[in-house]
């Protein structure tokens, strides 16, 4: 799919789409340098390179439109409006964490935001969307349920039945995969017979779409459409987003799986310094202006760091708290 | 009325109660309906008794989905043994979202499971899984015996907060028993329930072992012995309080299940007791429950796998042996 800039969308959405992808690319950069330094601990699986699909959602969705994601959610979090004080706060352990820092990395929930699941396991996340979007439509609400997950997920039979039951009762989701073209440590052309994630939406009867992942145009546009159909009622979309994951499964992978080259020509494609170079070239912005924004992006980064590292740690006594509704539920 | 008329109450009056409460599942809607939810999807329309495809991790999924948004989900796994499609929806995310969202997010569902044990149906119809549940922080795992059992634990549980794990037992269907009819009528969770009083033996049970327990008890009381029937009702919260009471009374126990006796739920009990009483108990506490072996096809077979009355009034005449008598003995 080729974008126009100046006919897809509006600068005011060009921007924000600058500001939500710089965000996204600065909070993992900041974290990646922390944590190779030793000044931060945490456990991350890093959404570095695959910002533009998480930004586009970011413009696409109401706030109360909801979002199940997966432990590599840093990018789609920022998104969705998750502060990233809960976020950082969470990952590193502080009672400032989206869960008071007990839930650790992947389990980052913010219903404000309308963030309802990250999911730590693979393929997990859709039948929850389904439920989700199961419960809108009895609350007669015409918010829309984004699922977002990789391509690894669905290879899993909890993809297939969640699609299934998704497509059957016409539900308002979004199916969203982010096929950053691995499976953990395994490429996917070595777990599917199929080329595109998307063909695999024509079993289901639902449309697949597969987009550009790293052109946040081309990603509100396909977005829009997905999006509008599930709230007016014409049911799910399988939107497969082509990515790459540009630091490996886990943070420290030493991606020794991947042919050599690759990495280069995904760095090469990175979307965030490829939208910036297409803003300019389009003409709505100027080098001071994505300069600035890309300096607001790493102070707010900071700032929220600053005041995560000032917060006191996850407390010892959330081991007692909410294992059950009421903690004398709890065996000895 | 019986055990399936006690649990369809049950779900009608939730249904009827509270908007909240809608039931999804396999062959769950009329016409294709004859357990619990038999001619509710008439009563109240197949938007809130839906029939499935058979799915069973997009059952308990979107049962998750849906109980985070304020309703209140029942799922039904038609049988227990297909519970292992649905373990990563109950076991990663409805059991542990309280948690590790700090309560931002909650999964109070209800699972109803049923068990085909004693059926012929084999190995992967018919097992009782409940220990596996057990062993999981934020699950609550209830398993009634009688249908006045039934009707107020299932109620309990589709109001509960915490994720429930209800166990209905196939071969307690035609059970028959007094059931208040009060939509309020509840039974609260974690509370064991004496179903036959007694003074030199408690028997502990639930779900269908209950039964043996009670046969066993009327036949030792011929013998002149006075055994106890506490019926656990629910594994998690257990009530060890009443456990551990009524065996201070009695000063020996047998545990009694139909679940495989090796690392099954009578292991933790007979830990909590031996730790509580050691020096009160007379007698090692008996652990009797099915056999550690796939369960076989056959009548023949099957009927050997599981406990029975007799089997309870042997492993009971062990705990009353003296000591040089019982040394060695296995239940």
């Amino acid at each position: 799919m080729t974008t126009d800039l100046t006919v897809d969308v509006s600068p005011e959405v060009q921007r924000r789409l600058y500001e939500l992808m710089t965000l996204m690319k600065a909070a993992d950069d900041r974290l990646s340098k922390g944590i190779a330094s030793g000044e931060l601990v945490c456990v991350y699986w890093p959404s570095r390179g695959q910002e533009a699909i998480a930004a586009a959602a970011g413009v696409c969705l109401r706030e109360d439109d909801r979002l199940v994601t997966t432990y590599r959610g840093l990018h789609d979090l920022i998104g969705k409006g998750v502060p990233l004080v809960e976020i950082y706060g969470e990952m590193l352990g502080r009672q400032v964490g989206a869960a008071r820092g007990k839930g650790g990395t992947m389990h980052i929930a913010r219903p404000e935001s309308g963030v309802m699941l990250s999911t730590g396991i693979v393929g997990s996340g859709p039948p929850v969307a389904v439920g989700l979007a199961m419960a809108a439509r009895r609350l007669g609400l015409d918010r829309v349920t984004v699922a977002s997950f990789g391509d690894g997920a669905t290879n899993t039979g909890s993809f297939h039945e969640a699609a299934n039951m998704a497509a059957l009762w016409d539900l308002p989701v979004v199916l969203v995969c982010q096929n950053n073209q691995y499976g953990e440590m395994t490429p996917t052309e070595h777990t599917m017979k199929i080329a595109h994630v998307a063909d695999r939406a024509a079993g289901y009867g639902m449309p697949g779409v597969r987009v550009d992942g790293n052109d946040p145009i081309a990603l509100v546009v396909a977005l829009t459409d997905a999006v509008e159909r599930a709230r007016s009622g014409g049911g799910p979309t399988l939107l497969e987003c082509v990515t790459f994951r540009l630091r490996g499964h886990y943070f420290g992978d030493p991606m020794a799986y991947m042919p050599e080259g690759q990495l280069a020509a995904a760095s090469a494609a990175d979307p965030v310094p490829r939208f910036r170079a297409r803003l300019l070239e389009a003409g709505n912005f100027g080098e001071l202006d994505l300069d600035e924004i890309e300096r607001a992006s790493a102070a707010a980064v900071e700032e929220a760091l600053a005041t995560v590292l000032a917060a006191p740690a996850t407390a010892l006594d959330e081991l007692d708290r909410d294992v059950y509704a009421d903690p004398r539920n709890c065996p000895a | 009325m019986t055990m399936t008329q006690a649990l369809n109450l049950a779900l009608d009056q939730a249904l009827a109660h509270d908007e909240r409460v809608f039931l999804l599942g396999e062959d769950i809607a009329d016409p294709g309906a004859s357990g619990p939810t038999a001619k509710l999807s008439t009563k109240y329309g197949v938007d809130r008794v839906l029939d499935t495809p058979i799915s069973e991790a997009a059952i308990v999924g979107a049962a998750i989905g849906a109980a985070m948004e304020g309703f209140r989900p029942v799922a039904e796994i038609m049988i227990m043994d297909f519970i292992g499609i649905a373990a990563d929806q109950i076991v990663n995310h409805a059991a542990k979202l309280r948690f590790m969202t700090g309560g931002r997010t909650t999964a109070p569902i209800t699972v109803r499971v049923q068990v085909y044990g004693g059926l012929g149906t084999g190995a992967t119809h018919s097992q009782s899984l409940e220990a596996w549940f057990m062993h999981v922080p934020g699950l609550k795992v209830i398993v009634p015996s009688t249908p006045r059992d039934g009707k107020g634990l299932l109620t309990s549980a589709i109001f509960d907060d915490d994720p429930c794990i209800f166990v209905e037992t196939i071969r307690l269907r035609g059970q028959r028993g007094l059931v208040p009819t009060d939509p309020a009528f509840a039974i609260p969770l974690g509370q064991a329930d004496v179903k036959r009083p007694g003074t030199d033996v408690t028997l502990i049970s639930y779900g269908r072992a209950v039964l043996d327990a009670l046969g066993a008890a009327a036949t030792l009381e011929q013998e002149g012995i006075s055994a106890e029937v506490l019926d656990l009702r629910t594994l998690v919260p257990l009530d060890v309080e009443a456990i551990v009471e009524s065996v201070r009374r009695t000063r020996r126990a047998v545990v009694v299940h139909d679940a495989v006796r090796f690392a099954g739920p009578g292991a933790e009990i007979a830990s909590i007791l031996h730790s509580e009483l050691f020096g009160v108990l007379e007698a090692p506490v008996e652990r009797l429950g099915a056999r550690f072996v796939p369960n076989p096809g056959p009548s023949a077979l099957e009927s050997q796998v599981y406990p029975s009355a007799d089997r309870v009034i042997a492993a009971v005449q062990r705990t009353l042996a003296p000591a040089t008598v019982r040394a060695g003995a296995h239940g």
